[in-house]
């Protein structure tokens, strides 16, 4: 008789045979990359709730300031320290945790973690690495183990060689027969891998993957094939599930993080869905995983056949999506099972009443579409493949693919209206663009079908199924349909429009707009107007959306849950609504995106919470998955749906709240606050019209003049005339912001008439319709930010910081110090003068941010946003004031004090630095400018700034140089700069490589320096080759001028740089504070504090 | 956009739900019920289990990969869990009216059309659900506007068992252990996965009196409807409980077993269909995922002092699975040999051949 029907039952384990930690640490990721995102504030926030619970005392390591799991009452102790091992070991010293958690903190944590295992320090300090073993997590993240231990269990992967060297690629390489793919071992999401299709192609990116590991893998390429994940739970009793499936619209040979994803699979046969599971069962229990890890899987479009492609042992962005897109909370119940939970143990924390232990039933269908910024990097290589490039991304929820799809396309914003009825786009090469993927592949597919393709056509190029592309003509037909159905006039009546046709239509996920657009009520009147025409159209229809909710069992069993999203299939609420008027509905940030990003999340979740605090019921919209604020337990309601006008009214109609907060989520809800006013919705805070009055930049320019507040002189101007004539009368060098709508282009600072010439050229011709800004560009001035809280024009409470960065930097990438610690006191006064002025003026009642110009003691206002902005959660954080709090009160009308405290009390120094992924946007050239180009931030603080500035600049991935660094220190000015920093480096003993001009000033201002020549001179030593032989550790780098042979000697070094995986830093200022804070510093005596203790 | 007759779906508590026709143009009523499984329509839609229903799926994209071809081998499907479809209707959200996969010979709709099932889209399933699990399981019928309005009709008044059943004895294979088969409307898949084990099978009409063959073990198959109306299968089996060679059941069998074994079942409000429904081994750690269709269940406390629950169910408590405390009798609610579904039970069939000596 075996085991399960022998009478003598097997004993139950009992809790006790596993103690319960009194102290667990927790790594987190720092700050956000391309790769590496806002999911694991998501994650770790939920694994510090479970272990709370548990009371728990935890320890966070996260210099990510702008995050949710930093914030107050998440952890017991903060350190915003780097995620690295010397760090780590530092807080363990001090902190003698007796478990620690490294699945929920991405590659950073578990790379760290396995660094800590493997040198015994995790074992000299007895901490316990709770949830899946270490040993386990070493056997996925190594090709060769991984497929080892996959053989032992007959389970097929993807053919691979590991090599670690270029010959030996070349070798495997021609074994298995191109194409092939190339993969660096232990790299985030894809870093330094690449197709292949010759040997030429092999060598140029193997020598890049080699920079980011010493192994490289050559593997056959299943292009092709279906990409399917899974997502699974194992606890430590051997019991397993899987939470979710997921299938990639895009066929493999795109990076997951790049592709179109669905949850379910939809063309899975159930044959096919369970043997995939089945199979990732099978995995679970071999590797020994306990918690939650991901399965990839290559499969076979014509057969049963399939390969693993690779195993997550963490949580991942794909387990945040399956969290989302299900509503099991996968990280929350993986901290338990680190506990020593089993699943049978926990509850499904939607119904509350059934068991963890099951699989969630969808009854809907989900789709995450990824977000890319490309336009804002010079150079970069928009193809999409087998790396990571998208900054973002958004989930759509729907009950038909089509709703899903289209909703999703308007989430990603990017003024795309769903998959019909957008500008067209110009693609020369439809063939082309079908075959070669870019992130405008969904919009030439609509083209491609429109134009006439036929689907086969397109599956042959694309290698999409067909069923997705089927889905994809049902939109396109019902939008000929409706172009059939040209309206004559404006006032049209129910009787004009066929009502099946509309029906369709909105269950097929069409805006208003669409359909507006479609019927062609654009001839007639504005965008604004005929949406409302529409609207006002299908309410007398009667065709309106309901709510459903998601909740875990397909409506098997009841649930309270508050976790919803809007649907046009379907014909009942499954929300009671009761009219109290008690709702406050709080507008989300939407998709991340390079400009906007956690740290709106965490101004969100901070007004849901004083909302919360304050008796009302707090209402959430928002459609990132990454997010905090998208859990559901974060408020009373969550609509996990679209920010735009026509879905916020939509709400509103249903919730009838007492007001809206529009100033908490960036610019998305920013922007509806005039649209939401005239319909009369009550925006809290302050007036639709005065966000207006600061946004409009005329009507911001008048009051400025009006009230005697200085500003660079601007225009908008539209003729190569009107440009000339404004810039004789400013001088050069001027700010240009072409008409984003037009080109897509970026802003930019012109120096001479070439400059401006080639670069309005390039961007867009000035003309009527879209005028181009020109704004008199100030050299060699401080910019200082404002962040504030107002109540009815008076402010309450601000924080003043101070770029190290001169301006020219845009405020998203400039490092930031606060307090400000080299601004003259009259500077900070005048500050706080105008500051007072303009909310006065505006009357503003919540947050708003300011950003000046100083030089000398000459202020000029840049810009002014009448809502919270990137830094309020660093302010609030290393200041002890949430801003948020204070400004969701006043929005609410309760009364508020002034804090006693003042930025001028702080004995510390807190520092926000810039994260950059140009290591993943290929070929872009990595230099900052006007237009902001980083990905994420960390915020340090430091009892001094020097101490702050090096903790934040190693979160960011810099290195203290070994030994070697190369510097081109660019104009005359910018050298004499830098000339400081050079000399104590010289003292310090570091030996200094320089290029021409660089090495000439150092060497007449007696710094010892060897000379290495750019790539376009000769000579030797050359910059590359050394860069390339890995003899640089440091690479500074200032570009002069944006003329084209400083770009391209300049670029070719960077980019290099970049690609080799060789800090470096492209400007003085920064390279400054940085040389001088790790000259002057010794790593080993940073105080290693934690955030209560900066007192 | 297709061009489709529009139909309702009328429940006993005069819900009406509207929609249009995808299957097979016709009125038609049932106990309407709900499966939560998010792929397996083909499967379902043959499963003997659902005869006289009209089965809802809360999935609402419905059709997406098609259906497989119609082929027989050797008395078995290979693709389907009988020779044809038993549901009476089929109600889905988001009918696809193109399908993409390899394996598919038609659409959902042609099948449906040639088999004479009616089918309807685009109603409000998650409401349906709501209703059905507030309200509990009821009659329904999908009405073709147009048609007379068809009377409601409960199929559990019918001995629906016997309507499926087999009506003469099949053997299949030639494998060392002979096992009986009582056909209550078994699924093929469980015919694959005994036959996979070295056994020969002798799949005999439920109300046949296989005490009168020579076999090694014995297997109670699922099948449709209201057990209490299966007293013949009842009184066979308890026949058997007197020797000692082993005894297997699923769904049906399971109950039947245990009122062999003296228990009484009950109908569930709304029954469990899905392929996400929790068992535990009872008195372990040991937990599973399990594809189900049942509407009715055992009643755990009714159980005879010989016999001991083995499973249960982590949602709501209800008897998964019994066995006997001394001899090598047992039997599953759930579904082992999944099609569709989960297949982390299809062990419980080596359980069963390995104790046939």
């Amino acid at each position: 008789m075996n085991t399960i029907l022998t009478h003598e039952h097997t004993a139950m384990q009992q809790q006790s045979d596993m103690p319960m930690p009194k102290k667990v640490l927790l790594l987190g990721s720092g700050a956000l990359k391309i790769g590496e995102a806002g999911e694991f504030d998501y994650s770790g926030s939920q694994a510090l709730k479970a272990l709370k619970e548990e009371g728990i005392y935890t320890v966070l390591i996260n210099p990510n300031i702008a995050t949710v799991q930093t914030s107050e009452g998440v952890a017991d102790k903060i350190y915003f320290l780097p995620v690295t091992p010397f760090f780590v070991e530092k807080v363990i010293e001090k902190e003698r945790p007796e478990g620690i958690l490294l699945a929920f903190g991405g590659q950073t944590a578990l790379n760290c973690g396995v660094a800590l295992y493997k040198s015994g320090v995790l074992e000299k300090y007895n901490v316990r690495v709770l949830g899946t073993p270490v040993q386990a997590i070493i056997d996925t993240e190594d090709r060769e183990l991984f497929v080892k231990k996959l053989d032992e269990i007959n389970v097929k992967t993807i053919k691979s060689h590991a090599v670690e060297n270029i010959e030996d690629a070349k070798k495997a390489a021609a074994e298995l027969g191109y194409p092939i793919i190339v993969r660096a071992a232990y790299a985030l999401g894809g870093l330094g891998s690449g197709f292949c299709d010759n040997e030429e192609e092999l060598v140029q990116i193997a020598e890049k993957a080699f920079s980011f590991s010493p192994q490289v893998l050559i593997e056959k390429s299943l292009k092709g094939w279906k990409e399917i994940e899974y997502e699974v739970v194992r606890d430590r009793f051997d019991n397993c599930i899987t939470v979710c499936n997921m299938e990639n619209f895009d066929p493999l040979g795109i990076h997951t993080g790049e592709s179109i994803v669905i949850a379910p699979s939809q063309t899975l046969t159930n044959s096919e869905y369970h043997k995939l599971r089945e199979l990732a069962i099978r995995i679970i229990r071999h590797i020994g995983i306990v918690g939650e890890c991901n399965v990839q899987y290559a499969f076979d479009p014509e057969s049963e056949d399939y390969r693993v492609i690779e195993v997550n042992a963490r949580l991942s962005r794909s387990s945040a999506l399956a969290s989302k897109a299900t509503g099991y909370p996968l990280a929350f119940v993986a901290a338990k099972l680190g506990l020593g939970y089993g699943l049978f143990d926990l509850k499904n924390s939607v119904t509350k009443v059934t068991s963890a232990f099951f699989e969630p039933a969808l009854d809907y269908v989900v789709c995450k579409i990824p977000r890319w910024d490309l336009g804002k990097f010079r150079g970069v290589d928009r193809e999409l493949g087998s790396s990571m490039k998208s900054v973002g991304e958004v989930m759509a929820i729907g009950r038909t693919f089509e709703e899903a799809l289209q909703k999703g396309l308007r989430m990603i914003g990017q003024g795309m209206h769903g998959f019909v009825g957008n500008k067209e786009l110009e693609i020369p090469d439809v063939d082309k663009a079908l075959r070669e993927p870019t992130d405008k592949r969904i919009f030439v597919i609509s083209k491609a079908m429109r134009a006439g393709y036929t689907l086969d056509q397109i599956h042959e190029l694309t290698k999409i199924d067909r069923w997705f592309l089927q889905k994809l003509m049902n939109i396109v037909r019902t939008m000929q349909a409706l172009e059939k159905n040209q309206a004559s006039h404006l006032d049209i009546t129910p009787a004009d429009v066929d009502e099946d046709l509309l029906r369709t239509a909105k269950s097929q996920g069409f805006s208003d707009f669409q359909i507006a657009r479609g019927l062609g009520l654009e001839h007639f009147t504005s965008t604004e107007k005929a949406i409302l025409v529409i609207r006002d159209l299908r309410k007398k229809m009667g065709i309106i959306p309901v709510v459903k909710q998601i909740d875990t069992l397909a409506a098997e069993y009841p649930a309270q849950t508050n976790y919803l999203y809007i649907t046009y299939n379907g014909v009942t609420n499954d929300v009671k609504y009761v009219g109290d008027r008690k709702s406050i509905i709080v507008l989300g940030s939407g998709a991340y995106r390079i400009g906007s990003s956690v740290e709106f999340d965490w101004c969100g979740v901070q007004a849901l919470n004083t909302i919360r605090q304050n008796g009302y019921r707090s209402v959430m919209i928002n459609y990132n998955p990454e997010t905090v604020s998208t859990d559901y337990d974060m408020c009373d309601r969550l609509y996990f749906d679209e920010l735009t006008f026509e879905r916020v009214m939509d709400i509103i109609e249903l919730e009838n709240p007492h007001g809206v907060i529009v100033s908490t989520g960036g610019q998305i809800p920013n922007n509806l606050a005039m649209r939401l006013d005239e319909e009369h919705v009550n925006i809290l805070g302050t007036t639709a019209k005065s966000i207006d009055n600061a946004e409009d930049r005329d009507k911001f320019s008048a009051m400025l003049d009006r009230i005697g507040v200085d500003q660079p002189e601007w225009s908008a101007l539209t003729s190569m005339d009107d440009v000339n004539a404004f810039i004789e009368k400013v001088g050069f060098p001027v700010l240009v912001r072409p008409s984003y709508v037009l080109s897509g282009a970026a802003m930019n600072v012109c120096s001479n008439q070439e400059e401006l010439e080639r670069f309005l050229k390039l961007a867009a011709n000035v003309s009527k319709q879209h005028p181009v800004v020109i704004s008199q560009f100030i050299e060699n001035a401080k910019e200082v930010e404002m962040d504030a809280v107002a109540q009815n024009g008076e402010i309450i409470a601000y924080a003043i910081s101070e770029h190290i960065e001169y301006a020219g930097v845009h405020s998203g990438d400039a490092t930031i110090q606060f307090p400000p610690q080299k601004l003259y006191v009259e500077t900070v006064r005048r500050i706080k003068r105008i500051s007072r002025q303009i909310a006065k003026e505006l009357n503003i009642s919540g947050p708003f941010n300011i950003q000046y110009l100083a030089r000398e003691n000459d202020i000029k206002v840049i810009e002014c946003n009448l809502r919270a902005s990137r830094s309020f959660p660093f302010v609030s954080k290393v200041l002890k004031i949430n801003l948020i709090d204070l400004a969701t009160k006043v929005m609410l009308g309760l009364p508020v004090e002034k804090p006693h405290k003042s930025l001028f009390d702080l004995d510390y120094v807190g520092v926000k630095a810039s994260q950059f992924s140009f290591n993943r946007l290929q070929k872009a050239d990595p230099v900052l400018g006007v237009d902001m180009a980083s990905t994420g931030e960390v915020g340090c603080i430091g009892d001094d700034s020097a101490s702050a500035v090096l903790t934040a600049m190693l979160s960011v991935g810099h290195r203290i140089p070994a030994k070697n660094i190369l510097l081109s220190t660019g104009s005359a000015k910018q050298k004499t700069e830098m000339l400081d920093a050079a000399r104590l480096l010289a003292a310090k003993g570091y030996k200094l490589y320089a290029t021409g001009g660089t090495s000439r000033f150092l060497t007449e201002n007696g710094v010892e320096n060897t000379l290495v020549y750019w790539p376009s001179e000769e000579g030797h030593p050359q910059a590359l080759d050394m860069l390339h032989s890995k003899a640089i550790d440091l690479v500074v780098n200032i570009p002069k001028n944006l003329t084209t042979g400083e770009l391209t000697n300049g670029y070719k070094v960077r980019r290099a740089a970049i690609d080799l995986n060789i800090p470096l830093i492209t400007n003085a200022r920064l390279a400054s504070a940085f040389i001088n804070a790790f000259c002057t510093l010794d790593i080993n005596n940073i105080a290693i504090k934690s955030w209560d203790e900066y007192k | 956009m297709q061009q489709t007759k529009n139909a309702s779906l009328r429940l006993e508590n005069g819900a009406v739900f509207r929609g249009k026709s995808f299957g097979y143009d016709r009125s038609v009523a049932g106990e309407v019920v709900f499966n939560t499984a998010m792929t397996g329509y083909p499967e379902s839609l043959t499963d003997p289990s659902y005869s006289g229903q009209i089965l809802v799926f809360t999935y609402p994209l419905i059709g997406n990969y098609g259906v497989p071809a119609d082929e027989i081998k050797q008395r078995i499907s290979t693709f389907y869990e009988s020779e044809k479809i038993h549901v009476r209707g089929v109600v889905v959200s988001d009918y696809s009216f193109e399908y993409s996969h390899w394996n598919a010979v038609k659409s959902l709709a042609d099948w449906l059309k040639e088999q004479g099932i009616a089918g309807i889209y685009g109603v409000d399933t998650r409401e349906i659900t709501s209703l059905l699990r507030e309200e509990g399981s009821m009659k329904g019928a999908i009405q073709l506007e147009g048609e007379d309005e068809i009377a409601f009709e409960d199929p559990n008044l019918v001995n629906q068992v016997d309507v499926v059943s087999c009506k003469e004895i099949i053997t299949y294979g030639t494998g060392a252990k002979k096992v009986v088969m009582v056909d209550c409307g078994v699924k093929h898949n469980i015919i694959r996965c005994l036959l996979r084990r070295d056994v020969t099978l002798i799949r005999v009409p439920w109300d046949y009196d296989f005490n009168t063959l020579e076999y090694d073990g014995l297997f109670i198959s699922n099948g449709p409807g209201n057990p209490d109306l299966c007293g013949a299968a009842v009184e066979h089996l308890r026949q058997a409980l007197n020797g000692d060679k082993p005894i297997f059941g699923i769904c049906m069998g399971n109950q039947l077993l245990s009122k062999a074994g003296g228990a009484k079942v009950y109908k569930l409000k709304y029954g469990h269909r899905g392929h996400n429904q929790p068992v535990r081994l009872v008195g372990t750690n040991r937990c599973f995922v399990t594809s189900q269709n049942h509407g009715f269940a055992v009643d755990s406390n009714t159980l005879g002092n010989d016999w001991e629950p083995m499973f249960v169910n982590m949602n709501d408590g209800t008897n998964e699975g019994i066995r006997h405390k001394f001899k090598p009798f047992f039997s599953a609610q759930f579904h082992p040999e999944a099609a569709s579904g989960p297949t982390d039970t299809e062990f419980l069939f080596d359980e069963f051949v390995q104790l046939i000596k």
